[in-house]
């Protein structure tokens, strides 16, 4: 990542979500100096932003290239040649990835907040009422032994009630 | 000269040593476009616009911080360097505004130019400005950080070349912005309002304050009656604006376009550099012959210079003649000799003095001595550059005016040794032929003293006049002065004899043909050029001494009586004081 350090990762980290993690890190250790990273860091970063939360074209995908190249080449120091790398290297290997986010507003590893929802499958759910004591907002409602709901409007998408379920009833998409 | 040859996209070139490979690049016809170098500055490789493939190395390097060395094989131009530089400039786009038409720098701006060179028709990366305040504290120069691009260049002038650090960088990252020093206010800062900031930024982020909209209503006022002059320099570089080459001489345009403007009379600075050197070159004999007053003598038409000298040097302020510059000088004779003469009165009179100067803004309010007529002297100074937008904006084919016309009685006809003020040496020399003059009775055997033109920061000379040696330095860009000063300082300290007798101090390199205030894009060529155009003046005239002029020795008949006189006291003198260089 950039210094070459290694991290290792499974199918429940997404690829695009890593990426604008580094990317949020570089845009404050720019120094501000050159107008490749000043300003290409910025740029990766909001791209990142608009495919995690499913606004993102294909047409971001040939902008990220062209500012990560830019980058590479002409950024005065190192920081700013490598801080493109987490971005072009995950694009280049999980290209697919990207195109879930921007094709199906899906987020493969249901990490991209914005295009996660979790919901209860009634027919699976015996009013346990697990998740809705273990939702830090209140956000599923449901009488004891009766199915369960989750409100759209106030789930922050934390994910606890899928870890709380025993029944499998809550799902994520 | 040691030279290195290498290859430009194949084709040969042989440069000195050390030179970069932008400049290298000139010399095989090729163009490397770039934002933040400067000739003047040393590189800052902020844009990195100008990259370029150099053969055996994998990755690109900046033309503009890379030497050219022996053998050197690079490529300037090929699709992939396109692409970089293009999604470069689109992305400092984004962070500006669109501003063009209400920019100052609207058809004379580097980013705009390379934008358009490039064909940028959309904005892929959307537009992120920066909510940042202008500054218009001084009333000389505009700060407008929203527009700066961060090349640096303001910074490297301010610092580097005038050595006064009123500009800085202040945050880091997407929040770095430029901004006055320790981030008070310009006016609070220790700028001397040279101007050469806006002179070499590349977009519209620093530029004049504009004061041509007082001259058109003045103008446009029956009651007034309007009067403009124009500065040495002025002459030889507004040409610039409509298509002439860098130091042609346009006098005679020049007044024309002023009368057309609707000027009631027209008169020339070159009038008043006459007078400042009958004024001060008798100052100068003064203290050297006869031991009245400190020595060394030191020059003040460069208000810049006195603005840092009364906040930097003060210790040297009795060194400083009282002489005022030379356009304020005419603007106090033009509100008492002129109004008398005319029948007048002061108070109807609007006079605008042209200058190549943003300084000169801030001079003719600076203190007290500028209103010795009752009222302010002059009333309006305007640099070189927003002349030519009212020459343009007033409809006059500048090209087409008669080269002929002249100038107004009074306060007017020249000497070569006025005219050439504008270059830097200028006024030491013009110094020196009328003081040799009063010393001896007799003309100097060469009028021009080669040793003191040119573009090296500090010249030395000295003169053989009437027995005596008369050692003189002059010094020009801000940051050369204290190696002059030291040297006297040092001669103060150990109790010897001052290394100079005289002084001459311009604030802007090349003197004011380089001014803050003059068409954009000076280098040292155009400097020489302008310069040359100062020189081809004087070796022109009649009279090459001030002390010739007729209309100064009437002036001095009919109404100052004596040079040093009282009535000069009054009105053509001034006086310094100690301020700190930072206002909080
Ligand atoms: S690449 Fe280096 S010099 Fe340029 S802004 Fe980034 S950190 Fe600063
Ligand atoms: S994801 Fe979190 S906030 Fe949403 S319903 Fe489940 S527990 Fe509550
Ligand atoms: S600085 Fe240049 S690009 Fe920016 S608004 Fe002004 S003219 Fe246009
Ligand atoms: S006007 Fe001169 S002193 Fe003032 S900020 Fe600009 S370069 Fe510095
Ligand atoms: S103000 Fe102008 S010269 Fe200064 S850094 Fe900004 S763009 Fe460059
Ligand atoms: S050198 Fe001339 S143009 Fe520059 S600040 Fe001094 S007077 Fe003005």
């Amino acid at each position: 990542m950039g210094s070459g350090g290694m991290i290792v990762m499974d199918e429940d980290d997404c690829m695009v979500d890593v990426a604008r993690f580094y990317q949020d890190f570089c845009v404050d250790e720019s120094c501000g100096k050159c107008a490749p990273c000043r300003v290409g860091t910025r740029t990766l970063l909001n791209l990142l932003d608009k495919i995690t939360t499913g606004k993102g074209t294909r047409a971001d995908l040939k902008k990220i290239r062209d500012v990560g190249a830019a980058m590479q080449k002409a950024a005065l120091c190192g920081l700013g040649q490598t801080a493109p790398n987490p971005v072009l290297s995950t694009l280049k290997y999980f290209e697919a990835e990207y195109l879930a986010h921007i094709d199906e507003q899906h987020c493969p590893a249901g990490k991209c907040k914005a295009l996660v929802t979790y919901s209860i499958d009634a027919s699976k759910c015996i009013g346990c009422t697990l998740c809705a004591r273990r939702c830090p907002v209140g956000a599923i409602e449901g009488e004891r032994q009766k199915p369960h709901r989750i409100l759209p409007e106030q789930c922050i998408k934390c994910g606890e009630c899928l870890k709380a379920c025993k029944f499998g009833a809550v799902s994520r998409r | 000269m040691k030279t290195v040859k290498l290859t430009i996209n194949g084709h040969p070139v042989e440069v000195e040593a050390g030179t970069n490979i932008l400049n290298a690049a000139q010399k095989a016809q090729v163009k490397i476009p770039s934002l933040c170098y400067h000739p003047d500055l040393p590189a800052w490789a902020a844009c990195g616009i100008c990259v370029v493939k150099v053969k055996g190395l994998n990755r690109l390097v900046r033309a503009c911080a890379t030497p050219a060395t022996e053998g050197l094989e690079v490529t300037t131009h090929d699709p992939e360097l396109y692409g970089i530089r293009r999604t470069i400039i689109e992305l400092i786009l984004s962070t500006h505004p669109d501003d063009c038409l209400q920019c100052p720098r609207n058809n004379n701006c580097e980013l705009q130019r390379l934008a358009a060179e490039f064909g940028i028709r959309e904005a892929p990366y959307g537009k992120r400005l920066r909510d940042l305040p202008p500054d218009d504290t001084t009333g000389s120069l505009e700060l407008h950080p929203e527009k700066c691009i961060l090349c640096g260049r303001c910074a490297a002038v301010c610092q580097g070349m005038q050595g006064v650090w009123a500009l800085e960088f202040i945050g880091r990252g997407e929040k770095m912005r430029i901004a006055p020093a320790a981030d008070v206010s310009l006016e609070e800062s220790p700028c001397i309002k040279c101007g050469q900031c806006s002179a070499h930024c590349p977009v519209g982020a620093i530029y004049e304050h504009s004061h041509a909209p007082e001259v058109y209503a003045a103008l446009a006022d029956p009651t007034k009656h309007c009067v403009a002059q124009i500065a040495p320099a002025v002459r030889v570089a507004l040409g610039e604006d409509f298509g002439y080459e860098p130091g042609t001489l346009l006098t005679g345009k020049i007044y024309a376009a002023l009368r057309r403007l609707g000027f009631d009379a027209v008169f020339d600075t070159n009038f008043g550099a006459d007078l400042t050197i009958i004024e001060e070159g008798t100052e100068f004999i003064e203290r050297f012959a006869h031991g009245r007053g400190p020595l060394p003598l030191i020059t003040s038409c460069c208000p810049s210079w006195t603005d840092y000298m009364e906040k930097f040097a003060p210790d040297f302020i009795d060194n400083f003649s009282t002489a005022k510059s030379p356009h304020a000088m005419v603007g106090a004779l033009t509100k008492t000799y002129y109004a008398e003469k005319k029948g007048l009165d002061p108070k109807d009179i609007f006079m605008v003095s042209i200058m190549p100067c943003t300084a000169k803004k801030f001079e003719i309010q600076r203190s007290e001595e500028m209103s010795s007529s009752g009222q302010q002297d002059i009333d309006i100074s305007l640099t070189t550059r927003e002349l030519c937008r009212m020459i343009k904006s007033a409809g006059i084919d500048f090209r087409n005016l008669p080269d002929d016309e002249q100038v107004d009685s009074l306060l007017g006809a020249y000497t070569g040794a006025g005219t050439i003020f504008g270059a830097t040496g200028g006024v030491m020399e013009a110094a020196l032929r009328t003081a040799h003059w009063s010393l001896t009775k007799e003309r100097l055997p060469t009028m021009e003293l080669k040793e003191i033109r040119g573009l090296d920061g500090v010249k030395e000379a000295t003169l053989k006049v009437a027995g005596k040696d008369v050692r003189v330095a002059v010094a020009h860009c801000m940051g050369n002065i204290e190696i002059v000063l030291d040297k006297v300082r040092a001669a103060r300290e150990a109790g010897e004899e001052t290394p100079y007798h005289f002084i001459e101090v311009m604030a802007c390199r090349g003197g004011c043909v380089g001014g803050g205030g003059q068409p954009y894009g000076a280098t040292d060529t155009i400097r020489r050029q302008r310069a040359a155009g100062l020189y081809r003046d004087d070796e022109k005239s009649a009279q090459r001494c001030s002390h010739e002029n007729p209309m100064i020795q009437q002036l001095y008949a009919e109404f100052l009586g004596e040079p040093l006189g009282e009535k000069s006291h009054q009105l053509l003198h001034t006086g310094y004081y100690k301020r700190k260089p930072y206002k909080r």
